[in-house]
């Protein structure tokens, strides 16, 4: 079981990394505006 | 009325050119040497007016960019000052059709620091919890199955390695609560909490260091994110009902035309303007400030202030109070600081005097804190000196005896009060109700008394045209297309009683008096009395038909004058609330400050037997404390800068959003809309509430009757703690939940309903909302 040595802490690293995404996008103010954000998306700026 | 007319040259300046808006005080600095500009956009309710308005002003020359925020309705501009003038931007967004007014941004509320510090704590503990969580069904399933010692420390060593820096972040704000709680020598939920999770963690290290089959990690971890969920979604209510109401005050324009040393007119916010400035005040325009008139007559209407409904006059040297309502004169104002003995000075002291004599109200949650702690302390307590005497060594009772903490920590009873609070809090928002008080829900549901202001609150804050059935409909036709030329509030009243849509023509403004215009061909006056030559008799009597109404003449060429009436009337649902919250069980009371054949009129229609009449704020308040002496909770209800002192001396108040910024600072709450139904909604929603939190308080109790013994038993084991815990949780959050059958709002109730404007087929909206 040795192997856990390796595999626990990368685990760990993985879940840290969706941490700091997390607070990016709240750093980066991606929650101010949860409904046009929805819309933005479907938006046809070209017309 | 007054003929005395203002400086020639000052009406000249109103008529020929609008005054240049001050724009650096109202953006501020971007980067490159750009600005930043926040508007307040009215009728923004779908994608289909984000694109709209994004594409109408991205097109603009020297606008870099233009994003507009759906969730809170308003526009954020980044322009280049050399290139585009941002008046361009205000007339390019009304002719998309969506007027918009800046924000002054001294006001501006920073996105709330609280939620999103709540917002990280969460993230970090969410990632603590479920990680941990991972390891610990590891342990769980190998103490049963046949895990190496060597591997479950190394498994709880990783545990630990990620529990206490988590714990240490997310735990702080509970911290920071209970420390600054014990500091004033109370108790609240924080203190069990911090005590709890400390304990669990304290614990969970032991056992690790001693190699023991279970720690607690877990436990401490899932119980901060359970806690700083709700504590989240409590803050975002808050933030969400501020955001509104600050939008809404924009929307309300408080801008000030500033006279300049060099007689220039500069539009400036509000809060710019210093003692000592002078100010304009166009006809039909609100007073934005407290001053002393310096030239200019005219009549005000000063109902927002004392609720009499009959203009005053004022001419050079009276104090004139920010809210009133100007009429068909234009007033230079020096601007005062409240000083001693005017009428606001007067209000602020009261409202000073009320809100220091306001008993703290116990909140349902720190009363429940209160018997909670003491109960659980003292059951470990006993825990630890019962398994002592039954011989058991001193760790493994310290360890049964931080079990009992553990299990009783307060995840029901913490989340059983926000979770109710926060469903509340929607459902009121959803029904135009918008919270400035987190506990103002607790209150209302205790009220057996409810008193109503008068003016504004339950008439209408515009008059109407008393009658209009009497008046010839041409000629009502006809006085109300020279109405529409002018700025006066009654005027603007007629306009819209007549359904003007084409103002006459030729329009010439004799300030102070009225106006003068060509329709269907014949010249047409609109003014005061004196203006149209109504003759004494006719005056007398028409003012014994309508004691409490104002009068608005019109008069074609040398033909007899016709005189409207224009006064406040009911609510259109007046009626039907004050009947409605009667049959809810409260005791209904009117408290005005207008004469008493106005109050005495409106109480016999609404068959109000109890009312006071001509009260002065500090009468009001005096009403208020014998009702409060009687063993009454009373709800007030006022709209006035007069009730604001009482509005903050009841144990609950509420304040229609038409009403004076003072009054509605010192209110719990305000509601939107010309209606009065949503003092019955919020008094329905309080009530079921207040039910709601109840019942998930013994829901708590009996979770921990249940869990208590098991604990004391010794039979608690960190898997019994993760189950109990997310269950209970679980149980209160889905009670709080059936708060959403009350109070359905019956259309759409976002503040701007101009969903009928927007080019989206219904179905979008309807997926959208």
């Amino acid at each position: 079981m040795s192997i856990l040595v390796y595999l626990v802490p990368i685990a760990l690293s993985l879940g840290l990394l969706g941490l700091a995404g997390f607070l990016w996008s709240l750093r980066t103010n991606q929650y101010e505006d949860l409904d046009g954000a929805a819309w933005r998306a479907i938006q046809d700026d070209d017309l | 009325m007054s003929t005395l007319a203002s400086e020639p040259g000052m009406v000249a300046a109103v008529a020929a050119t609008p005054p240049r808006r001050d724009w650096d005080a109202f953006t501020t600095a971007d980067a490159d040497g750009r600005r930043r500009l926040m508007l307040a956009v009215e009728g923004i309710t779908c994608a289909a007016c984000m694109g709209d308005i994004e594409r109408g002003l991205g097109r603009l020359d020297g606008v870099a960019s233009a994003r507009v925020n759906l969730a809170n309705r308003r526009v954020a501009v980044v322009y280049d000052p050399a290139t585009v003038d941002p008046d361009a931007i205000l007339a390019r967004m009304e002719a998309l059709h969506y007027p918009a007014r800046p924000f002054d941004p001294t006001g501006i509320a920073r996105p709330s620091e609280t939620s999103r510090r709540l917002l990280r704590c969460l993230g970090v503990s969410g990632f603590g919890a479920m990680n941990v969580m991972l390891l610990s069904v590891s342990v769980w399933s190998g103490n049963v199955t046949d895990i190496t010692p060597e591997t479950r420390d190394f498994f709880h060593w990783m545990s630990a390695l990620v529990a206490i820096p988590c714990v240490a972040y997310a735990a702080a704000p509970f911290y920071e609560s209970a420390i600054a709680a014990i500091r004033r020598r109370a108790v609240n939920m924080d203190v069990p909490i911090t005590i709890g999770v400390t304990l669990a963690m304290g614990l969970s290290l032991v056992n690790t260091l001693t190699h023991a089959h279970e720690a607690f990690f877990d436990s401490a971890l899932m119980l901060l994110f359970f806690l700083l969920l709700g504590r989240f979604l409590d803050e975002n209510m808050r933030r969400r009902t501020a955001v509104e109401a600050e939008t809404l005050a924009v929307l309300r324009a408080d801008s000030a035309v500033r006279v300049e040393p060099d007689g220039g007119l500069v539009e400036v916010p509000v809060s710019r303007v210093r003692p000592g400035d002078r100010v304009l005040v166009r006809p039909g325009e609100k007073v934005p400030v407290d001053g002393r008139v310096e030239t200019g007559a005219s009549e005000l209407d000063t109902s927002l202030v004392t609720g009499e409904t009959v203009p005053a006059r004022v001419g050079a040297g009276d104090m004139v109070h920010a809210g009133t309502v100007n009429g068909f004169g234009s007033l230079t104002v020096t601007v005062t600081a409240a000083a001693d003995g005017t009428l606001v000075a007067e209000i602020e002291r009261l409202i000073g005097e009320a809100e220091s004599a306001k008993s703290a109200h116990l909140r349902l949650a720190d009363k429940a804190a209160r018997l909670y702690a003491p109960v659980v302390h003292s059951a470990a307590a006993l825990t630890f000196v019962g398994w002592m005497i039954a011989g058991l060594p001193w760790n493994d009772s310290l360890v049964i005896a931080i079990a009992v903490l553990i299990i009783t920590c307060p995840c029901a009873l913490a989340l059983a009060i926000p979770a109710v609070q926060v469903v509340a809090a929607g459902r009121l928002f959803r029904n135009g109700v918008l919270l400035n008080a987190g506990d103002a829900i607790e209150r209302l549901a205790a009220v057996d008394t409810i008193v109503f202001d008068k003016t504004g609150t339950l008439t209408t804050p515009e008059p109407t045209l008393v009658g209009p059935d009497a008046v010839d409909a041409d000629v009502l036709r006809r006085a109300a297309a020279v109405a529409l030329a002018s700025r006066h509030p009654l005027a603007r009243a007629l306009a819209k009683a007549g359904g003007a849509v084409k103002p006459a023509e030729q329009v010439t403004e004799h300030p102070g008096e009225g106006v003068e215009a060509m329709v269907e061909g014949r010249t047409a006056r609109l003014g005061s009395l004196d203006f149209c030559a109504v003759s004494q008799v006719r005056r007398l009597m028409e003012q014994s038909l309508n004691p409490t109404a104002s009068f608005i003449a019109y008069r074609e060429g040398a033909a007899e004058p016709v005189v409207f009436a224009l006064a406040q009337t009911l609510k259109a649902d007046a009626k039907a609330t004050v009947a409605a919250l009667r049959k809810l069980g409260c005791a209904i009371e009117i408290l005005s400050g207008d004469r008493a054949e106005a109050v005495a009129e409106v109480a016999r229609v609404l068959h109000v037997d109890e009312w006071i009449a001509e009260a002065t704020p500090a009468s009001k308040i005096a009403r208020l404390n014998a009702l409060k002496a009687a063993g009454r909770t009373v709800l007030m209800v006022g709209d006035g800068l007069n009730d604001a002192p009482s509005l903050a001396a009841a144990p609950v108040s509420l304040s229609p959003v038409s009403g004076a910024h003072l009054a509605q600072s010192a209110a719990d709450a305000v509601f939107l809309g010309e209606r009065l139904a949503p003092v019955r909604v919020a008094l329905e929603v309080a009530r079921a509430a207040r039910r709601l939190m109840t019942e998930n308080l013994w829901i708590a109790v009996v979770y921990n009757a249940i869990a208590v013994p098991v604990a004391v038993a010794g039979h608690v084991t960190p898997l019994v703690a993760a189950l109990a815990m997310s269950g209970s949780s679980l149980i209160v959050t889905v009670n709080a939940l059936r708060l959403r059958r009350v109070a359905r709002p019956a259309a759409p109730a976002r503040p701007a309903p101009a969903a009928e404007a927007c080019p989206v087929p219904a179905t979008i909206r309807e997926t959208a909302r």
